[in-house]
């Protein structure tokens, strides 16, 4: 970690991918006290079944926090200048996150060199889940 | 379907500290092996003054209000037919253990899709340090499904 330069990286170079264990209900009790996200409906049966869902689900910002420790492997959290997604499907119990990153544009603003990297968190089949970007300012 | 009034519509500011019981509760929850966010020793070394707050703390900052779920109460939304729709951040000041962060929200904008069937809430929040620097910023839009 920290030896990435912009002079080592090209358009269409890859992250390294980082793969999660698969989600269980234990995963997504702990993320909701530690995150302070409460929602029951990621923790409770009874209530997801009542708002017409099969089971209880991740929530979103659990793989977000993923392709950001996908991001920190990566470069230290100092060069991140911006970081967002769209949350496209839902991540079921026993799912892994397949997360990737790809170097889509360099250019410069306000004097800083910036890469601007796209992000997707994805299940073992490919099926995407989240799709975003970051901005990481390189040395 | 939700009164556009509220668009604009400013949230009570939210005044937190930021605690290294929950950064490391929050590194243990999110698989998170390096020892920058759960290792003060570690997280000195790396240049940072305490245990650095990880990219999406910020959301669960905001969430360290006594019911973050009113405002949903308050625009006469379901909480069972929210969903994440998509989220931002943007970063300024590094957010560390020990901090304390004021962060203020207001609702950017309402507006719906697919003829009122879905229903999106656009929420950005801002946060300063107590040294009254930039700590970022971050956006959320919440899909409602009507």
């Amino acid at each position: 970690m920290g030896q990435v330069s912009l002079e080592s990286l090209a358009v269409g170079d890859t992250l390294p991918v980082l793969t999660t264990a698969p989600v269980s209900r234990t995963t997504l009790a702990l993320f909701a006290g530690a995150s302070g996200d409460h929602n029951p409906i990621h923790i409770d049966l009874d209530v997801a079944r009542e708002a017409g869902m099969q089971d209880v689900f991740a929530q979103g910002m659990l793989s977000m926090a993923y392709l950001a420790r996908m991001l920190t492997d990566w470069v230290p959290q100092s060069c991140l200048r911006e970081f967002s997604n769209r949350f496209t499907a839902i991540t079921w119990l026993g799912e892994r996150i397949v997360c990737s990153g790809q170097v889509a544009e360099m250019f410069e603003r306000d004097g800083e060199r910036l890469v601007r990297i796209e992000v997707t968190a994805a299940n073992e089949r490919g099926e995407l889940k989240l799709a975003g970007e970051a901005l990481v300012a390189l040395p | 379907m939700i009164d556009r009034q509220f668009i604009g519509h400013a949230l009570s500011p939210l005044t937190v500290d930021v605690e290294p019981g929950q950064l490391r509760f929050f590194a243990k929850a999110t698989g998170q092996a390096d020892p920058v966010y759960h290792d003060e020793a570690s997280a000195r070394a790396a240049g940072y003054r305490a245990l650095p707050a990880p990219p999406t703390f910020l959301f669960s900052l905001d969430l360290n209000q006594p019911d973050p779920f009113a405002l949903y109460t308050t625009l006469g939304v379901d909480l069972n037919r929210i969903l994440h729709g998509e989220q931002r951040f943007r970063y300024g000041a590094q957010i560390c253990a020990g901090d304390r962060i004021t962060l203020r929200t207001r609702i950017a904008d309402i507006y719906d899709k697919k003829g009122g069937a879905m229903e999106f809430i656009v929420l950005e929040t801002d946060a300063v340090n107590q040294l009254g620097e930039d700590a970022g910023s971050m956006t959320r839009v919440i899909v409602v499904r009507n």
